[in-house]
């Protein structure tokens, strides 16, 4: 695995270490916070699907957002990367508020997410789609397009970059296969490699192993802890147990729209609320999960 | 008439001024659609405002036709935006709505009393073409192919009017070719798959949708303007919604995302209304079609037309130059 194509990255070596010191109640403050959000509130009609008092994502960590079906999961990613409004509350990346931006403004200042349905630009080749994520092109502009000769160089340092990525992740030799060929499992690491060609410096997952197969799996993970290594921080939905545990630094409960729980796995695992929440102890209300599968 | 005359009549059709007419608008269709996925159900509306900016200028107003060409630009300029700043940021649907209302609604305007003195209403409004003829360069007299049955000819006017709009269609078709091979065609590309994803990209997709209403519109203009130059006289009943259908088949028989696709198809188009004109009233001549006659044989050539679309998108639905494997992908 290279990570070359990272080198221009400043690495925050384990700086998911930092972590040691946060307590694990909810809300909890962490030393170097690159995401950070409070009050945030979205409702759907009477149903409230995300009621977030105070949530902080440390800088160069694995972060987990778990919880049962409904927690409203999807619509916190949506509102965090301005995808969906919230209706109130504020949130801040890098230290700047995002308050108002929307999902393309967001997407530029570095925070970059992926979907729970994998959108696989389907009729653009492999490599459309990385060149497709790169930052600034002169030629993406109407009237620069009409100018070959000025953004011909940055085109070929972008396929440069982009061949890069595709060998790191294995799809090198379907470079010029339209993205409609690749299997499911393929699409996922497309997504990903995509996703890190616009050069992110947060990057948000929405069930990334969803549908993959086990060996697949593996080498997600792999990918997913390699970009830790590199000093991207990762958010990420998951359902998975095994693998939420194995690769998390912190864990985020989301239970009924509010965070029940953070913490390193072994306090989530032995945490009472969490196992309720997932058990269905906590009655539900009902209509509860309607907003999450609405999207 | 024997087969050799049809063909000859269809290859007329096929390559005269209509054609090339419905070809430049068909190529504004074609970024629309082919290229960015915007369903514009109102391509007519943007051949309305294009026809009556020039008709406007040159006979309400006595003013260069080239100003009026210029008004037509603005004219889809300022539609297009009217279209999209509503409905971009919305569902792909509302836009294909709203197309086909405001284009039927700008026809109703248009042809209003109220809007007589400046439209001419109901009636029209005719020597629209301004100094147009009097620039052709081509002396008079009859050009083409004259070799007994298969016989094609043009008059010096036509040809002219041939080579102005062939010409525009080639200029337009070499700037389609241009953008779509450029990371600006590969965005709109992106958009019409999935614009989601691209707008996780960090792209402004409201801003690129919006160019390519913008400019497909112009190129729909632009062939309203041909057709007002053309016909020497514009009026507001030949920009009924059909004529949006007619393009969405051209451009669906040359092939969809292709940058000749809508050329080919509105030539393949022509050449089979034709071609079919003439067999059928062949047909009809010889006594084997009793019972139809007269205006009934238009509807029928129309409708062996649509037979034969409908067999097209079952056999071969990427159309002409289209590329199947593209066609067949699943797209979610």
């Amino acid at each position: 695995m290279s990570s070359e194509s990272m080198a221009g990255r400043m690495p925050a070596p384990e700086s998911h270490d930092r972590l040691s010191g946060v307590s694990p109640v909810p809300g909890a403050a962490k030393p170097d916070p690159v995401l950070r959000a409070s009050g945030v509130r979205r409702s759907f009609g009477g149903l409230t699907a995300v009621d977030v008092e105070h949530l902080e994502v440390q800088r160069g960590t694995i972060t987990a957002l778990i919880g049962p079906n409904g927690a409203g999961k999807s619509t916190l990613f949506n509102v965090l990367t301005g995808f969906d409004r919230m209706d109130s509350g504020v949130s801040a990346f890098q230290g700047r508020s995002l308050r108002g931006l929307s999902g393309h403004r967001v997407a530029r200042r570095g925070l970059v997410r992926t979907f729970q349905l994998t959108k696989a630009l389907t009729r653009l080749t492999v490599m459309e789609n990385m060149l497709l994520a790169a930052r600034g092109q002169t030629g993406e502009r109407m009237v620069g397009a009409f100018a070959p000769w000025i953004w011909r160089g940055q085109e070929a340092a972008n396929r440069e970059r982009a061949e890069a990525l595709l060998e790191r992740f294995r799809l090198a030799h379907m470079r010029d296969e339209i993205a409609g060929s690749l299997s499911g499992g393929q699409r996922k690491l497309l997504e990903m490699a995509r996703a890190l060609m616009s050069e992110p410096t947060m990057i948000m997952l929405d069930e990334p192993m969803a549908g993959v197969n086990p060996v697949l799996v593996q080498s997600l993970l792999e990918h997913i802890t390699s970009l830790r290594d590199e000093g991207v921080s990762v958010l990420f939905v998951e359902h998975d147990m095994d693998v939420i545990m194995g690769i998390s630094d912190w864990i985020v409960v989301l239970a009924e729209g509010r965070v029940i729980a953070e913490g390193r796995p072994d306090d989530i695992r032995s945490n009472q609320q969490v196992i309720d929440a997932y058990l269905g102890t906590q009655h539900d209300e009902p209509g509860a999960g309607g907003a999450e599968e609405g999207r | 008439m024997d087969f050799i005359q049809i063909l000859a009549e269809a290859t007329r059709t096929a390559i005269g001024p209509i054609a090339a007419i419905y070809a430049l608008a068909a190529i504004g269709l074609n970024l629309h659609f082919g290229y960015t996925g915007l369903l514009n159900f109102g391509q007519v509306g943007f051949m309305l405002v294009g026809a009556y900016g020039v008709a406007v200028t040159t006979s309400t107003y006595e003013l260069p036709l080239l100003l009026g060409v210029l008004v037509s630009i603005g004219c889809a300029f300022v539609l297009a935006l009217l279209l999209g700043l509503p409905t971009l940021r919305l569902r792909a649907d509302y836009l294909a709505i709203s197309t086909i209302a405001v284009a039927e609604v700008g026809r109703l305007i248009y042809r209003s009393t109220v809007a007589q003195d400046i439209t001419g209403g109901v009636y029209g409004l005719q020597q629209v073409a301004g100094d147009f003829y009097a620039w052709n360069p081509f002396p008079s007299g009859s050009y083409g192919i004259d070799a007994g049955a298969f016989s094609i000819t043009f008059s010096a006017r036509d040809v002219w009017v041939m080579t102005v709009a062939w010409a525009v269609v080639l200029l337009a078709s070499l700037a389609m070719y241009v953008l779509t091979h450029s990371p600006w065609g590969r965005v709109i590309k992106g958009i019409r798959e999935d614009e989601d994803a691209v707008r996780a990209l960090g792209k402004n997709v409201f801003a690129y949708k919006m160019q390519s209403l913008v400019l497909g519109g112009v190129f729909g203009a632009l062939a309203g303007a041909l057709m007002a130059i053309n016909q020497q006289t514009v009026h507001p009943d030949a920009f009924m919604p059909q004529v949006t259908f007619y393009l969405w088949a051209m451009l669906l028989l040359g092939g969809a995302g292709r940058t000749l696709g809508p050329v080919i198809g509105a030539i393949g188009m022509w050449f089979l209304l034709t071609m079919f004109d003439g067999l059928l009233r062949d047909v009809s001549a010889m006594g084997l079609l009793p019972g139809i006659a007269g205006g009934e044989l238009g509807a029928l050539r129309h409708a062996v037309v649509g037979l034969a679309l409908v067999l097209l998108i079952v056999y071969r639905p990427q159309g002409l130059i289209g590329n199947r494997k593209e066609m067949l992908v699943n797209v979610k």
